[in-house]
């Protein structure tokens, strides 16, 4: 029998890392978590620890490895300011179901709620944006908790889950034996469909003359892009997608009808007022979908299929609701509908296409105007990356701009702050996406505003090394704000206008290449300059300053009543 | 037409964790839903803790708000019940001065038309007890108010569901392994 060693429970969190498979940390070292960072030191062989330069840009650079690898992102953080920091992320990874585990190190357990140097209560702040939770107070305790941590994370509807060590548990000595968690048995990951529903759904689908399916990140957090894909081509249902489910199916598929919601495409969106059966896949029917209730899909039965039982009625009143994983739901009810195709339906989806292309995407991918468009600037980026770029996006117009435009070969490839719309997330996210998926080519396009945000990140694309390529749409306005000034709120531009600082000298600062643009000659060729590039490269584009994202559903209004202008 | 609210009961089966509360409440509060009453106690399960709580809202919100609850890690089951479907009770206290009982005649035909327990007796004060429905516990309040209450408290509201909960199934079903 091999003799047991006692170790520090700082160590057992590394060995517990090790043993969940972890090799990449993003964090941010302090007092209460230094004989963690002790630790790491000495594994630093085995586990690279990436110094971001903000805590929160560690939560979304994990976010960002997240998404595009399916696997956990792994922060690390002190207690009170470190831990604090992380809240803005985590909400992010909460609310877009991205697998997280947050460490974060705590005053020693006799100070606990004396209001010690930089305590501060991270279970309670993080409580209710955390899938779970939990504070070790025993070194122990530290192997469990980080196995469950982990098996929480990932598990049915993934979330972020933070654990929150005292200093005294991370020098306490304990005899590390790790197990990987299996089960809780207060939790159901995966809920049971009922085959009774199923048959229904089945049933509706195959007497369905117009029906509809609007896909979500639940094809891709399920990875089932291939059982979604055989789905959709048996049944030859159009298939629209909201923000998170973009790039589940590829661009070019011919039952691909574009993104639903505020500024998704006409056609899903009218037509989701005129089809005669709704099927929800993997999706939650967020405000910014669904538009007015009181007016949305009213005529339609709607088929919902969802991991989490919560979703089911929350917003809309479903019709048939099939729990479970869509890559288990979608190959049983292939067996039940027929092969089918809805040519005529479908061509209405592509005769709304056209009209949408003549007002509206004719103008912005080819302006006839002097300014750059943002959308030229994404059609470049497709052309040089034949659709096989991860593109990164914040939030704001550029990031409806690049959602809308931007074309996809692959899955797992549109990264961008959907639920919560998180400024500043896309240049963190787009470097953790870079190490997560480092033989792709990782494209980050960022406003103006949320670029300066977590600008400091700048710095951790340069010491690491990564290649990511930054493009900077400024039109030296926080847009998205601005176009509801002008629309809603009479021109009324309140604190919306930026006057920016030189960023291509800012990135030069940080040894990044950088170049900017302001004509359209250039363009295409400074688009092929960085995407040549084997290093990271910055690219800013002076886009039209006062430029509206359309179509548009204004807030209160019917998914049908979508302005073209 | 829009609903109307109405009292339900939400008896939620967790295990031991120091965090759950807080989660719980969080789920009310991000909602503002106020809670009328919440106690907590050990179920009839070693180691199962069982929360009542008490609010005054729509079917469907309350519908939305188990589920939420369900979705907490460490909640086995959440279930909502409107008062028909439960037996419930609340207890109340209440601390009058000594003095009264002699020179208030109508008090001891007060207490004793109440069915109220009188629990403790000393010179100063003396402390009855009542149980029953939030009406006979008020009725009580309201009878013995004019008479100088010292202090008065009323517990949360427990319960038990007319319906089987079956949670030692839910448990068998999913085991720690």
């Amino acid at each position: 029998m091999s003799k047991i060693t006692r170790i520090s429970g700082a160590e057992a969190v590394i060995k517990s890392l090790l043993k969940e498979g972890i090799d990449l940390i993003y964090g941010y070292p302090g007092g209460a978590i230094m004989p963690i960072y002790d630790e790491l030191h000495k594994y630093e062989d085995k586990l690279n620890h990436v110094l971001t330069r903000h805590e929160q840009g560690a939560t979304h650079a994990a976010q960002g490895f997240a998404r595009v690898t399916g696997k956990v992102g792994v922060v690390m953080a002190t207690s009170g300011p470190g831990a604090t920091n992380l809240i803005t992320g985590i909400a992010d990874a909460q609310i877009d179901s991205t697998p997280m585990v947050c460490i974060t190190g705590q005053v020693a357990s006799h100070l606990l709620g004396s209001d010690a140097f930089q305590e501060t209560d991270i279970i309670g702040i993080s409580s209710p944006v955390t899938k779970w939770n939990c504070q070790v107070t025993k070194a122990s305790e530290i192997p469990k908790v980080l196995a469950k941590a982990f098996y929480i994370a990932k598990s049915g509807r993934p979330g972020p889950v933070l654990i929150d060590i005292t200093k005294d548990a991370q020098f306490e000595l304990m005899e590390f034996s790790y197990s990987q968690c299996k089960s809780v048995r207060s939790y159901i990951p995966v809920p049971d469909y009922s085959i009774k529903q199923l048959k229904k759904a089945a049933e509706l689908i195959n007497n369905a003359k117009k029906p509809l399916i609007v896909f979500g990140q639940g094809v891709i957090l399920g990875n089932a892009e291939t059982e979604f894909k055989n789905f959709i081509e048996k049944t030859g249902i159009p298939s629209a997608w909201t923000i998170l489910g973009l790039s589940a199916l590829p661009s070019d598929h011919p039952l691909n009808v574009g993104m639903v919601g505020m500024h998704g495409n006409y056609a899903p969106n009218v037509l989701t007022n005129q089809c005669d059966l709704l099927i929800a896949v993997g999706m939650r029917f967020d405000d910014r979908v669904t538009g007015n209730l009181d007016t949305y899909a009213k005529q339609a039965k709607i088929i919902h299929f969802d991991i989490d039982p919560a979703e089911i009625n929350k917003i809309v009143e479903v019709d048939v609701p099939l729990l479970g994983n869509v890559k288990e739901t979608l190959p049983e009810i292939l067996k039940l509908v027929n092969k089918n195709n809805h040519e005529s339906w479908l061509g209405k989806f592509h005769s709304l296409y056209e009209i949408e292309y003549n007002k509206v995407i004719k103008e912005e991918l080819h302006p006839t105007k002097e300014g750059l468009s943002m959308a030229e600037v994404v059609k470049e980026i497709n052309i040089a990356s034949k659709g096989n770029a991860i593109i990164i996006t914040d939030v704001g117009q550029h990031q409806m701009v690049a959602c809308r435009y931007a074309r996809f070969n692959k899955s797992k490839s549109n990264v961008t702050s959907g639920g919560l719309g998180t400024m500043g997330f896309a240049l963190p996210a787009a470097l953790g996406a870079k190490m997560g998926a480092p033989e792709r080519e990782v494209v980050a396009i960022i406003g103006d505003g949320g670029f300066q945000m977590t600008i400091q990140e700048l710095g951790t694309i340069f010491q690491t090394g990564s290649a990511v390529k930054i493009v900077v749409l400024n039109n030296n306005y926080l847009g998205m704000v601005r176009q509801w000034q002008e629309m809603f709120f009479e021109k009324r531009y309140a604190s919306t206008e930026l006057i920016n600082p030189d960023f291509v000298t800012i990135a030069k600062g940080y040894y990044i290449e950088a170049k900017k643009v302001s004509k359209r000659e250039e363009l295409k060729s400074s688009i092929e300059l960085m995407m040549n590039s084997k290093k990271p490269f910055f690219l800013e584009v002076s886009v039209e300053k006062e430029h509206n994202v359309f179509p548009m559903i204004p807030t209160g209004a019917s998914v049908s009543d979508i302005r073209l202008d | 037409m829009s609903e109307l609210n109405k009292t339900y009961t939400i008896s939620v089966y967790t295990e031991n964790n120091l965090g759950l509360l807080n989660r719980i409440s969080a789920i009310f509060l991000k909602r503002h839903i106020s809670i009328e009453s919440f106690t907590t106690s050990e179920s009839e399960i070693e180691n199962i803790f069982r929360f009542i709580i008490v609010v005054n809202i729509t079917k469907s919100r309350v519908e939305r708000v188990v589920k939420q609850i369900e979705k907490q890690i460490e909640v086995i089951a959440a279930f909502y019940h409107s008062n028909e479907e439960t037996i419930f009770l609340e207890t109340a206290l209440y601390k009058i001065k000594s003095q009264s009982l002699f020179n208030e005649k109508p008090l001891q035909k007060i207490i004793k038309n109440s069915q109220a327990n009188i629990i403790t007796v000393s010179p100063e004060y003396f402390v009855i007890e009542k149980t029953g429905w939030r009406k006979d516990t008020e009725k009580l309040y309201y009878d013995l108010e004019p008479y100088g209450l010292l202090q008065f408290v009323r517990s949360g509201r427990i319960s038990v569901s007319k319906e089987p909960m079956n949670i030692s199934n839910i448990l068998g079903l999913n085991t720690d392994k």
